[in-house]
């Protein structure tokens, strides 16, 4: 709980945007929400990109089972070499990305950007980090995702739920934000992103609806009607929605009906086995709504 | 969720290349495991039994994926003399004992005791595996017809050409299948793995040694089980050790020590004789395209398949097709390149490497030459070490005091030369001895003071010590270098 609470305040508090260039076709959308939150919140930002290295993975194979003279030295030459090689492609790859990105966030959002080129896994590297970040920011689907329709990428979920820190994980195409809808179930944690988004430059000045997914109840009303007033409070227009039914196909019909730009939401639960079963919710909406999603811990 | 992704990727992390790696390293091993079970002197079920289990086993427990592990032959020469004197069953409660002492080694974390074996011994150490290796398969070529001479030097021509055709069969396969044929077909009157002993008809099955559960087996088994976990572990933690440079990822080498022992555990309990990693077929897996445990599997559970299903043939496989891939393991597993070294390698270097080759072949014992070529490194290392004390002096008061400066390192090897470098003839009323830049390591060293001081006394000069409590810091064994940062900067700059 208390975690939850911290990472939420993060987001208004002190700390860096960090966000994960790779080589897929979202690493432009991920420059750009990262540079636009970065230019609202006046936080300072970071493109990051990892080089993971696959040594689990083989290259090459030579099946001919034979051990010539110094087999051994020659094979450790030839996978040295391979690595080598592909080493300093990556690098040379990933600083080009991150100069793009960073040339994104100069030319369009007036931000200048620090930039991180690193050996190892993306998911370490970004918990390793999470103590001076506000905001995450990632594609929906990396370099190595199928790209079957609708999957959600794997380092996404993983870095989903490894992070304790508010996460914009984006879509394909950039879009000016201006109309936000946050699922709201009167929960402490959802409650809390009501307070966060209502004292968040973030969303100055912008439409936020707040969509409650379940049969109408007082409680349900009650909570929503404490949520609007908040919104409101802080001179953000908003409406408010009770709506029964399955939340991931209720929250993405809405999503497409009235053409939301953002979508706020509570991750993935805490505890390990939770982890495993439950949040299947927000991997679904992650994967059905083609909007950026920040997702709440 | 780390530890599961670990996990996954330990095991499904390359599929593709781990099960085709695993079949090609199963075939290398059938001839192998054969070879050594004959080495030892027990029918080639023990070693393809030890072999199917140990891979299989050690897939689960090692601490390195993509190393390979089976009968190998530096433990089958061991065994040589148990087997004799005594038989199978007190080998099979040898392997077991072997198993226990490699838990006990590695919950006691003595991996790390690895890194007091240099270069030059490790070095030593694979080339004198090699030319054993080599040195087993010479009963095979000596008083034979001419016919084995040809057939291996066929094996070998097969082996070492056949990869400029295709890399897509193993060569060593393919000699083997046509050396097989020939013999059948030209009816050749030469020994075949069946005249060698009995081969696997059926899965394995558990069973207790068949010895008698008291202290006389134990004073039996005991020495020759310590030599073999030592032995086993030495060759998997340096086989670890190439597996982690050639793919440059890390390994645990506790975890594989106790994975060894589990291995070895279940080895004994199958009928199976001890083993550990190979060098030569983790290359060979790791060539292959061999990276996470799969292969090990697929290796362990491929090999027992083909032997149980294809044993009417395996018995037909002329023992010169196996003599042609022993040796060519062995030509493999050599280091070529130390020999060039030689030359310019530093001497010192040179002598622990070829004093550990020497050793080791001479008494078949791979522990006694590790253990050669860890004693003269750290002679080596001393002698060294010692030759960095300087001893100085300055005259003072018109000839009638000297004041001595002692810089370097004192301890038992540089002992004499520390009281060498005092002129006791020189008539002095007064001495002054400044140990504050010298380094005081064990009691030789503070003997070796006492003596200087006592020598000045007895002719009649007075003694002053200045620095002992800096030079002699280093006399208490835990030196506490890590808890300051500037700790080894002063002990070294003081």
């Amino acid at each position: 709980m208390s975690e939850q609470l911290i990472g939420q305040a993060h987001l208004n508090i002190g700390g860096k945007v960090l966000a994960a260039i790779d080589p897929s076709v979202y690493s432009e959308s991920v420059a750009h929400y990262a540079a636009w939150a970065a230019h609202r919140l006046a936080a300072p930002l970071e493109y990051l990109h990892v080089l993971d290295r696959h040594p689990e993975h083989a290259e090459s194979k030579d099946l001919s089972g034979s051990l010539a003279l110094g087999a051994q030295d020659a094979l450790m030459k030839e996978l040295a070499s391979l690595d080598e090689s592909k080493s300093k492609l990556g690098q040379e790859r990933g600083r080009l990305l991150l100069k793009h990105a960073q040339a994104i966030a100069q030319a369009f959002h007036g931000v200048e950007a620090e930039t991180k080129l690193r050996h190892g896994a993306l998911v370490d590297e970004l918990t390793q980090q999470e103590a001076d970040v506000r905001l995450f920011v990632l594609g929906k689907r990396g370099e190595h995702a199928d790209f079957a329709k609708g999957h959600l990428g794997g380092q996404v979920e993983r870095a989903v739920r490894a992070v304790h820190r508010p996460l914009l994980v984006v879509s394909r195409a950039y879009t000016e934000v201006s109309k936000i809808l946050v699922a709201f179930d009167g929960s402490p944690t959802t409650r809390k992103g009501i307070e966060m988004i209502a004292g968040s430059p973030l969303f100055r000045g912008m439409h936020v609806d707040v969509l409650t997914v379940g049969k109408e109840s007082d409680a349900a009303s009650q909570g929503l009607e404490w949520a609007l007033s908040t919104l409101t409070h802080a001179g953000l227009g908003s409406r408010g929605l009770v709506v029964a039914g399955d939340p991931e196909e209720v929250i993405s019909r809405r999503v497409n009906e009235e053409s939301v730009d953002l979508l706020v939401m509570g991750a993935y639960g805490h505890s390990r086995i939770r982890q495993l079963i439950v949040g299947s919710t927000t991997t679904s909406v992650l994967r059905t709504c083609r909007i950026p999603v920040l997702l709440l811990r | 969720m780390n530890k599961l992704s670990t996990l996954r990727q330990d095991w499904l992390g390359n599929v593709r290349g781990d099960l085709l790696a695993g079949v090609v390293v199963a075939l290398a091993l059938i001839p192998e495991a054969i070879a050594f079970s004959i080495i030892a002197g027990v029918d080639p079920k023990v070693g393809l039994y030890a072999s199917f289990c140990i891979a299989v086993v050690i897939s689960f427990t090692g601490g390195r994926p993509g190393m390979i592990s089976a009968a190998t032959g530096a433990m089958a020469l061991l065994m040589i003399g148990l087997v004799k004197e005594h038989g199978l069953q007190y080998l099979l409660a040898a392997t077991l004992l072997t198993g226990v002492l490699q838990i006990i080694a590695g919950a006691l974390k003595l991996g790390s005791v690895m890194r007091f074996i240099s270069r030059s011994v490790v070095t030593g150490f694979v080339n004198a595996l090699a030319i054993l290796i080599f040195m087993a398969q010479l009963p095979e070529l000596t008083n034979v017809p001419w016919a084995v001479y040809a057939m291996t030097a066929a094996g070998l021509a097969i082996i070492y050409l056949f990869p400029r055709l295709t890399k897509v069969v193993p060569s060593p396969l393919v000699a083997i299948v046509v050396l097989t044929v020939v013999a059948i077909l030209l009816k050749l009157d030469i020994r075949t793995v069946g005249d060698m002993g009995e081969l696997p008809d059926s899965l394995p099955v558990f069973l207790l040694p068949d010895v008698p559960l008291n202290l006389e087996t134990l004073r039996i088994i005991l020495p020759v089980s310590a030599t073999l976990a030592v032995v086993g572990l030495l060759e998997s933690l340096l086989t670890a050790k190439i597996v982690d440079d050639l793919t440059d990822t890390p390994s645990d080498k506790n975890r594989e020590a106790m994975g060894q022992g589990v291995a070895n555990i279940a080895s004994g309990f199958i009928g199976g004789m001890a083993g550990c990693a190979m060098i030569g077929q983790s290359v060979i897996n790791v060539k292959s395209g061999g990276r996470g445990r799969l292969s090990a599997l697929t290796a362990g559970v491929v090999l027992l398949m083909l032997v149980v299903f294809a044993g009417p043939w395996v018995k037909q496989i002329p023992m010169a097709a196996l003599v042609a891939v022993m040796i060519m393991v062995s030509i493999g597993t050599f280091s070529w390149g130390s020999l060039a070294a030689l030359k310019t390698n530093p001497k010192t270097s040179s002598v622990v490497m070829v004093a550990t080759v020497v050793v080791t072949v001479f008494t078949h014992d791979l522990a006694k030459g590790v253990l050669t070529g860890v004693l003269l490194s750290g002679l080596f290392f001393a002698r060294k070490v010692g030759q960095v004390l300087h001893v100085g002096s300055t005259s003072h008061e018109d000839g009638r005091a000297r004041h001595y400066t002692v810089t370097g390192q004192v301890f038992f090897a540089s002992a004499d030369q520390f009281i060498a470098g005092f002129d006791f003839r020189e008539a002095l009323e007064r001495v002054r001895i400044d140990v504050g830049r010298a380094h005081f390591w064990d009691l030789s060293a503070v003997g070796a003071l006492d003596t200087v001081v006592v020598k000045f006394r007895r002719e009649g000069t007075e003694v002053e010590i200045l620095g002992m409590n800096e030079a002699s810091a280093t006399l208490v064994d835990r030196l506490g270098v890590h808890d300051k940062p500037d700790a080894v900067e002063r002990l070294m700059g003081h």
